[in-house]
């Protein structure tokens, strides 16, 4: 006779909390080293809820229902060539970027949670870091298994574990990954499961992969779905980590404030590039970066904060700015990429007429007056046979990495880059802006040893001095990965294959 | 009161569960966009096993939401009958 069926409350009581146990013979601080030297106080963890009660054996059998849809469709997809139904070949473009810089980070992120998984006292947390810890696993071989079909076809996809290493803007995700994995246990998930992962991940993996649909990508937004699928459980496990930590002891609650603010900031800066992929590299338009943050930070991100105030958090002090400069960033962080072509592994371009009127619908106060015209005079150059690439390297901010691009929204002065220093040892250090200081400025020995690319390249570390030399350090081998999209192998290729000349 | 909001893939099994969601929560909106469907309620939005398992006319479990589910906000609360979005201490 069959046994009665549990119900999800106690299986996932009796699979979880049950496999725990009691330390009689050891130390249980010594089993936990890193429990308490954040500050952080936990009294009971009982009192931890997984608000989804997922058990080990519902994991893998939904996980697995997952995986045969996903390969179903990844083999539909290279059986029918479906890289020739992508609106345009200038899309694959943002998918170097995801591939070169998003994956890398699922894969900081496996390693982080296995890691931070395994210093939690409670079991309840255990296994949900230990699940987030696979799928990020998951998440990064799905990945590469979609771009492998892109690899056959385009260029820019190959290096990309050698190039995560040392490019100048893979380092802005690397640092954001190294900085949290060198925090204890509980900022790690606070970075990644809340701030990165609640407040965030949405603008990527959501309206992106949206975008990704509307060009005709069924590997992308197969894979950004079924990860996304995933992190619908990560987020909850943020939220939860935030509640119990706060509702623990009233002494957490400014200790996760700060880190909430640093977080968010940080993980805030890394969507620049995010803003550009989706209003610059979708060459048919969804919906713009500002009307994807209204939607998935101001309104969604409004709403969370308004449900922590019970616990004594609140919105951090630079959601004026970040407000301020959402009509700015993709523009800036496009133009970056544009002048710097030469030095990534992904073509630019100047928009064409049509996707210039749009960004001007969608960018009412700011387009036409701050970007626009840098971009016409960019075609215009272009026309004459004389393409811009700036001669100089930026420089880029200790905390984020990112070149100094963002400018003085705040105080009206869109035109205006915002540059910020600190001394510290007697050694001046620079930032992008005034959180990335205070970032600095609260925890300055985990910056100054920062590998900042470009400084690497004027010390003589990244295959010399000229830019052929660098290029080759980099492996992307110039006029192959790099420079403009007109007359790449990657535009030449694509013309033959749709018959065009 | 704050809106939550459960995104799932476009696809026939999803539209089952939208059509259930729809009906529980009379007062929810509804967004097509390319390849999901984003719905959005003031305060709270709850998913009633039977209803959907009434639409889909077939057994449905609960737990299978993650298979079709892409984003959602809000806190939650899931049993073996429903799953249950909210903001507040509701």
């Amino acid at each position: 006779m069959q046994a009665k069926k549990l119900n999800v409350k106690d299986k996932y009581r009796l699979l979880t909390r049950d496999l725990d146990w009691e330390f009689s013979y050891e130390d249980r601080k010594e089993a936990f080293p890193y429990e308490e030297f954040e500050g952080i106080k936990i009294t009971d963890w009982d009192k931890w809820e997984d608000p989804f009660r997922l058990t080990m054996d519902a994991y893998w059998k939904y996980q697995a229902e997952k995986e045969k849809k996903l390969y179903a469709i990844y083999d539909a997809f290279a059986q029918n060539n479906g890289h020739l139904n992508v609106s345009d070949a200038r899309y694959v473009n943002a998918l170097k970027v995801f591939l070169t810089a998003v994956s890398p980070a699922e894969f900081a992120s496996s390693n982080g949670f296995a890691w931070a998984g395994r210093h939690y006292g409670g079991a309840g947390a255990r296994v949900a870091a230990q699940m987030q810890s696979i799928d990020e696993l998951r998440h990064y071989q799905t990945q590469i298994h979609a771009m492998s079909h892109y690899n056959k076809y385009f260029d820019g996809f190959e290096e990309f574990p050698h190039m995560h290493d040392r490019v100048w803007y893979m380092s802005v995700v690397k640092s954001f990954f190294d900085d949290c994995r060198s925090s204890g246990p509980f900022e790690y998930i606070v970075a990644v499961s809340f701030a990165f992962e609640y407040v965030l991940t949405n603008l990527l993996f959501v309206p992106f992969m949206s975008g990704a649909a509307y060009n005709g990508d069924m590997a992308t937004v197969t894979f950004g779905f079924s990860a996304q699928s995933d992190e619908a459980r990560h987020m909850t496990l943020g939220l939860e980590i935030i509640k119990f930590l706060l509702e623990q002891h009233e002494d957490n609650v400014p200790i996760v404030q700060e880190w909430i603010d640093k977080w968010l900031w940080r993980g805030y800066r890394i969507l620049a590039v995010v803003a550009m992929m989706m209003d610059y590299m979708l060459p048919q338009k969804f919906m713009s970066w500002k009307e994807a943050w209204e939607l998935y930070f101001e309104d969604a991100g409004g709403a969370l904060f308004k449900d922590l105030e019970r616990y004594g958090i609140k919105m951090p002090d630079f959601t004026e700015t970040i407000k301020n400069e959402k009509d700015h960033i993709s523009h800036q962080a496009w133009w970056v990429f544009y002048s710097h072509g030469h030095a990534a592994a992904f073509h630019t371009w100047t928009p064409t007429a049509e996707e210039l009127d749009w960004l001007s619908e969608k960018y009412p106060d700011t387009f036409d007056q701050y970007y626009r015209p840098r971009l016409e005079a960019a075609a215009e150059l272009e026309a004459k046979g004389e393409r811009f690439y700036t001669a100089g390297l930026p420089q880029l901010c200790q905390t984020c990495q990112i070149p100094m691009f963002f400018t003085n929204v705040d105080e009206g002065k869109p035109t205006e880059i915002v540059y910020r220093e600190s001394t510290y040892n007697d050694e001046r250090f620079h930032f992008c802006s005034n959180e990335c200081k205070h970032i600095f400025d609260r925890e300055p020995e985990k910056y100054v040893h920062a590998w900042l690319p470009v400084h690497q390249i004027f010390q003589g570390n990244c295959g010399g001095g000229g830019l052929d030399e660098v290029m080759e350090y980099y492996r992307m081998g110039l006029g192959e990965m790099n420079l403009d999209y007109k007359g790449s192998p990657d535009e030449k290729r694509w013309k033959k294959w749709k018959g065009v000349a | 009161m704050a809106r939550v909001q459960i995104a799932f893939q476009d696809n026939d099994e999803s539209r089952y569960i939208v059509s259930a969601i729809e009906e529980d929560n009379p007062d929810s909106t509804i967004h097509y966009e390319p390849a999901l469907i984003r719905i959005e309620n003031e305060g709270s939005l709850q998913i009633n096993k039977a209803t959907v398992e009434a639409h889909m006319g077939r057994e449905w479990d609960v737990q299978s939401i993650h298979v079709n589910l892409v984003t959602l906000t809000g806190n939650i609360d899931e049993d073996d009958d429903y799953f249950k979005l909210a903001w507040g201490g509701q």
